[in-house]
């Protein structure tokens, strides 16, 4: 770790990575915690950043406080590294760090995602930084945050299984495509962020570093690697991933999650891969 | 007195990079030499740990006493404090402080809980201790040499209040490996 560049010098508008040093360390002691409790949200005093909330400025703290100077950074915004929230959050960080970025899952070493985990495994040298607009996963049960912290240290979770059954009654399936609340480590329910269900199986037993941020909440959790991470679902009713039963219309793949893009005014749609890196790498032979 | 990290931003970085992978992947030792003039008595490691995560804001505990003491106090700017109880980092360079004895959290915020660093004689992830649970594939080994003898009664006790508990991280000169209180030890016999 010797000869770091110095790029750190006064003459540089901000300091490495935007965020001071003592914010940064406030973060770190957050997430040093969360892989000691995998699951847990961890309350961090969220700072304004030079974007609103909803933009991702969770997970850019969360990616902020990690980063260093040798690290490699792709963003994607639903499998994406074209669209405005990942181009805008990557030039953030090629300018206040100076660091490399990259749109190959590969070449990665920390990946930050709006609601996708790419196709390509990951490795254990990289991390994953999730941007999560509502960390509680019972938010939509019990309003009162006072009340899910209690249920969260009882382990409580039949208000999540009553929603699930209701839903399985009455629609024969579960009624969540995304954001489908999983077990950790069979104690804490956890959000994984609206990633669609087709991820969460990507989240068990991952060999990289998964790490969540809720700039506007306000919170930090963690997924250490090779962790149980189970969907919520009853033994009689077993969840399942869904994906759209079509194959790609740019790379053939019909294993990949796919975006139904509508192509005509004829009500024609055609399918595509969601993770662009994927979809290019299947296309170069 | 000796001086903190060359490059403040980097040395933290560089010593975070460690104290994360070894939370992560508990056992697995990482090096950290991110600091290069340690004072004496601090292993480079222990020390780093220390800049990387105490400040104002963390109730500090030590039994480091002389030039040692100073440099932390200086250096962190951590309040220093007697009683083991009300310590979010405690850094142990010789006799270990009892593992019930510092802040297990509540079960509401078991994130309150201590961090203890405790600086070891030897740390070799060869054999010694199987070790299992998140963040470990199959098993990792773990052999530490300066621990007190109950240390693997104590670390079960410690499991058995998840999710409270507190975190240790082991220091031998310039390296360094977590048990996160979801980590099981089994001694082989």
């Amino acid at each position: 770790m010797n000869a770091m560049p110095p790029r750190n010098t006064p003459g540089s508008a901000y300091n490495f990575a935007y965020l001071d040093e003592a914010t940064k360390r406030m973060i770190r002691r957050a997430i040093l915690k969360a892989l000691a409790i995998p699951g847990h949200q961890i309350p961090f005093g969220a700072r304004e950043m030079p974007l609103p909330y909803g933009w991702g400025t969770g997970g850019i703290q969360v990616t902020a406080a990690i980063l260093g100077p040798r690290d490699v950074l792709k963003v994607i915004d639903q499998g994406a590294d074209d669209t405005t929230n990942a181009v805008s959050i990557r030039a953030f960080f090629a300018k206040v760090a100076g660091i490399a970025t990259t749109t190959r899952t590969a070449e990665a070493t920390i990946i930050q995602t709006r609601h996708r985990i790419p196709e390509r495994p990951l490795t254990e040298g990289q991390v994953m930084v999730f941007q999560v607009p509502m960390p509680e996963p019972l938010f939509r049960l019990e309003p009162r945050l006072a009340e899910t912290r209690r249920l969260h240290a009882l382990g409580d979770y039949s208000l999540a299984q009553v929603k699930l059954y209701e839903d399985i009654a009455k629609q024969g399936e579960a009624g969540t495509s995304y954001n489908h609340p999983v077990m950790v480590a069979g104690r804490y329910l956890m959000s994984p962020s609206p990633i669609p269900g087709f991820d969460n199986p990507k989240l068990h037993n991952s060999p990289a570093i998964m790490l969540f941020g809720a700039g506007r909440e306000k919170k930090i959790y963690a997924v250490p690697p090779y962790t149980a991470v189970e969907s919520l679902d009853f033994d009689d009713h077993p969840f399942r991933p869904m994906r759209a039963p079509h194959a790609c219309s740019a790379c053939g793949s019909t294993t990949s999650y796919l975006d139904e893009i509508v192509a005509d005014d004829q009500g024609g749609r055609i399918y595509v891969c969601s993770d662009t890196d994927h979809c290019r790498e299947n296309q170069t032979p | 007195m000796k001086p903190g990290f060359s490059d403040p931003v980097f040395g933290a970085q560089s010593g975070f990079a460690a104290l994360m992978n070894a939370m992560a992947r508990p056992g697995r030792i990482q090096d950290c030499n991110a600091l290069h003039e340690p004072p004496p008595g601090l292993d480079p490691a222990a020390a780093a740990a220390l800049l990387t995560l105490a400040d104002a804001e963390t109730p500090l505990w030590t039994d480091a006493e002389g030039e040692a003491r100073d440099w932390i106090a200086f250096h962190t700017g951590a309040p220093l404090v007697e009683d083991v109880a009300r310590a979010q980092f405690l850094l142990a360079t010789r006799a270990m402080p009892a593992l019930a004895s510092v802040d297990l959290g509540t079960d509401e915020t078991p994130q309150d809980s201590a961090t203890l660093i405790v600086q070891v004689a030897t740390l070799d992830d060869a054999s010694g201790w199987r070790l299992t649970g998140p963040g470990i594939q199959h098993e990792h080994r773990l052999t530490v040499t300066g621990l007190p003898a109950d240390f693997a009664v104590q670390w079960a006790r410690n499991r058995t209040h998840f999710p409270r508990g507190v975190d240790v991280v082991l220091c031998a000169g310039t390296r360094l490996a977590g048990l996160p209180r979801t980590t099981r030890i089994t001694e082989d016999r």
